[in-house]
């Protein structure tokens, strides 16, 4: 990459084994502030892994993870992930507090109080009304707890927002019309996004620079418009085969 | 049914006294398995051997685990002190904590592990501390399952804590103890219906509980909680409100006997001014044991139980020998008073029913030596195990087909209806002369003398106007006396109450 931004998130030959299983097998690489990234590959390549080092839901075998230049191994847990909003595929709503409650709790471990128009408007910006407030997780379709998670993550306003598969589990048009409003949050906002997904279509349309890994390595680091030319190298290509193939089908279809 | 009511409105005192010790016992437990459940769920060794410890306790009969904590705060007090109490209360309250861990821990640890692990990555991933995710996350997900155990908790303490009476502790199952011995089913069923009844409350109080916090309805969850407080309030006002200064407590073991002296000796008591209270049903060694640390003022021992049981002594000398060398004992090893002899014995002898006995041509124990390989015995549940039966067993080289424990209200029953053959009675029974039983003759002597005799409690002993008080009772209660008071609360028809026949024998006796 060019380096042009200023890197948010720096990893250095960061290395995961569970025993003798390396999920994360020497990674370096540099997110710069303000991209959209997406980590894609196949199921246990260790993109997931990767991407829980930076708030250390998991913490690296060897090597080091710099957070606006800290090494994340020196800042108080709490602290770090209250700067980072998370959003995974199973939301983790609470299900004892109301939709409000839940949005709310990021300034509430700090022992401020989330206004009720901010809390209005943070639904709104993930496309819910603000009387969805008042109501409990369960009274809550799959994809507009999605979006009640997204909301919360974006409380505490963090500069980084990590996303573990996060549309996995939402049917296709929810996840299109949330994938499409996150990046306009992205945007809107001035975040730096970091998605794992195992969609390369996704990854291609929302992000603006991709990493494919597989067996815990990174093997490309293209943009979505590289891949697309043939960059990146056989694992990558296989991936990005699959919705080419399923897009020049379908295109064949409507004539 | 009115004689159960009536039972039942004067069942007030027990009633407290159970509300109270089940209370502090759930709330020890609670107290206890609260923070342990904390701690297994952060780590699964710790889930597993508190668990498994948990499950072990839970294997051992309440009755036993009673019972152990006497020797086991007796070896505590080297380092609490003489202080520390070993009869009662605490070890009741330790033993139904120990037995009210298990289902607070486990519903407690299996709701912890069961909380939806992304609900669990959320609270790490929106920056919570270890405290903020107990308490903000963890706590309210899991209260209403760790109610669940708290109630199960709760019956389970209830009903157990009835046999806290075997340890000295007033509960409700003092009724239920001293109606087994006298065949009372009045007093049994009055038991068993407050104990009941007060297991059947405290599991809808908290059910009403539990409810409001899985429903997340505060209503509920506060006025669940108010009646349980107003319960435990009114308890504390029974057992603590009207008492006036020390009272003497008169300890009882667990036979008719026992429960009407006991009374004889509180009536006196009273009649010179003092409070008195009582602790009925008290085990023999548990009840020596009780007066000699001061755990009960008074208690009546019997001489030969004393000399074989906690002297150790196998030999068999004369009454006044015995007597003086027992003063002697208790003075030396405790300070303990010995205040005379009541004037009648109690002894252990071997009883048949006279018909049986002519019939077989049995009259002493040495009859039974060939013979008793086809015979069945029965025994009070400490008879074969206390050194007067090894002894005799041994003069004699008896070998009995079978032996049976029975309560000692039970064993002439088991006389009469043919399941024993002979029973180790004893010897003032009333039933004796009812049944028309036979004690067989014992011309090795091996039965030690059983005189019943007036302990005091080394503190006790000091208070003269207490020894004048109970003076007039010493040489004043022959056999015959005692065996028609024991009758008149054993036989089935006409009982009279423990105080009633107390009164008789007061009068009979000139007191």
């Amino acid at each position: 990459m060019s380096g042009d931004p200023p890197a948010l998130v720096e990893f250095s030959n960061v290395r995961k084994s569970y025993g003798p299983t390396l999920a994360v097998a020497g990674v370096s690489l540099a997110v710069g502030d303000g991209e959209f990234v997406a980590l894609v590959g196949a199921s246990g390549s260790g993109k997931s892994t990767l991407l829980k080092t930076v708030n250390r839901l998991i913490d690296p075998t060897a090597g080091a993870v710099r957070f606006a230049g800290d090494n994340v191994e020196g800042l108080p847990l709490a602290a770090l992930r209250r700067q980072i909003g998370y959003v995974f595929q199973s939301v983790g709503l609470f299900p004892h507090m109301t939709v409000g409650e839940n949005i709310a709790i990021g300034p509430r471990l700090v022992g401020e109080r989330l206004a009720g128009e901010r809390i209005a408007r943070l639904l709104e910006l993930v496309d819910l009304e603000p009387e969805m407030a008042d109501r409990l997780p369960d009274e809550l379709s799959g994809g507009q707890r999605q979006r009640v998670g997204v909301a919360r993550a974006l409380a505490n306003e963090p500069r980084l927002l990590l996303m573990d598969e996060p549309f996995g589990a939402l049917d296709p048009i929810t996840r299109d019309a949330l994938g499409d409003r996150v990046r306009a949050l992205h945007g809107e906002f001035g975040l730096t996004t970091v998605m794992v997904t195992h969609d390369m279509a996704e990854a291609l349309l929302l992000a603006d620079r991709v990493l494919v890994m597989d067996a815990g390595k990174v093997v490309a680091d293209e943009t979505p418009h590289a891949l697309l030319s043939g960059a990146g190298g056989a694992i990558a290509q296989g991936l990005v085969a699959v919705p080419r193939a399923q897009a020049d089908r379908l295109a064949e279809l409507a004539r | 049914m009115s004689a159960i009511w009536t039972t039942l409105l004067g069942l007030g005192d027990k009633l407290a006294a159970h509300v109270l010790l089940s209370a502090a016992a759930i709330a020890l437990g609670i107290a206890v398995a609260l923070p342990l459940a904390v701690w297994a769920s952060r780590s699964e060794p710790v889930a597993r051997a508190t668990l498994g410890f948990a499950s072990l306790v839970q294997t051992i009969p309440a009755l036993a685990l009673l019972a152990l904590f006497f020797p086991i705060l007796l070896s505590l007090r080297a380092v609490f002190g003489e202080g520390l109490p070993t009869l009662g209360f605490l070890p009741a309250l330790l033993a139904l904590a120990l037995y009210a861990l298990l289902p607070i821990l486990r519903n407690a640890v299996t709701a912890q592990v069961n909380l939806d692990p992304g609900v669990i990555e959320a609270a790490h991933g929106v920056g919570m501390t270890f405290w903020q995710r107990l308490r903000l996350v963890e706590a309210p997900l899991t209260a209403p399952y760790i109610m669940a155990g708290i109630r199960t908790a709760a019956v389970w303490t209830i009903g157990a804590a009835t046999l806290a009476t075997t340890i000295g502790q007033p509960s409700l199952g003092d009724p239920i103890f001293a109606g087994l011995q006298t065949q009372n089913w009045v007093l049994v069923l009055a038991g068993c219906i407050a104990s009941a009844g007060l297991a059947l409350v405290a599991d809808a109080l908290l059910g009403l509980i539990e409810k409001g916090l899985a429903t997340r309805r505060r209503m509920l969850t506060f006025g669940g909680l108010a009646a349980v407080l107003l319960g435990i309030l009114a308890a504390l006002t029974v057992q603590f409100g009207d008492r006036g200064g020390d009272r003497i407590i008169i300890g009882a073991k667990g036979f008719s006997e026992q429960y009407i002296l006991a009374r004889l000796i509180g009536q006196q008591l009273e009649a010179a001014g003092y409070g008195v209270e009582y602790r009925d049903g008290l085990g023999s060694a548990v009840a020596h044991q009780a007066v000699s640390t001061g755990a009960i003022d008074v208690l009546v021992d019997y001489t030969g139980t004393i000399w074989t049981n906690q002297m150790e002594r196998s030999d068999n000398p004369d009454r006044e020998t015995m007597l003086a060398e027992i003063a002697a004992w208790e003075t030396r090893t405790s300070g303990t008073h010995v205040l005379g002899r009541l004037g009648f014995e109690n002894a252990y002898g071997l009883a048949m029913p006279r018909a049986a006995a002519e019939a077989g041509g049995f009259a002493s124990i040495g009859d039974l030596a060939g013979r008793a390989q086809a015979m069945t015995i029965g025994g009070d549940p400490e008879f074969f195990e206390r050194p007067e039966w090894i002894a005799v067993r041994e003069a004699y080289g008896l070998r009995f087909a079978a032996r049976r424990n029975f309560s000692p209200t039970f064993m002439y029953n088991a006389l009469t209806s043919g399941e024993s053959d002979v029973i180790g009675a004893y010897t003032s029974d009333g039933r004796i002369a009812a049944d028309d039983l036979v004690i067989l003759d014992d011309p090795e002597g091996a039965f030690p003398n059983y005189d019943a005799i007036i302990l005091l409690a080394p503190q006790t002993g000091t208070d003269d106007a207490l020894v004048a008080a109970l003076e007039p009772l010493i040489g004043a209660i022959g056999v015959e006396a005692m065996r028609e008071a024991n009758y008149s609360v054993d036989r089935t028809e006409d009982k009279l109450s423990f105080e009633r026949a107390a009164q008789r024998l007061a009068e009979r006796i000139g007191q």
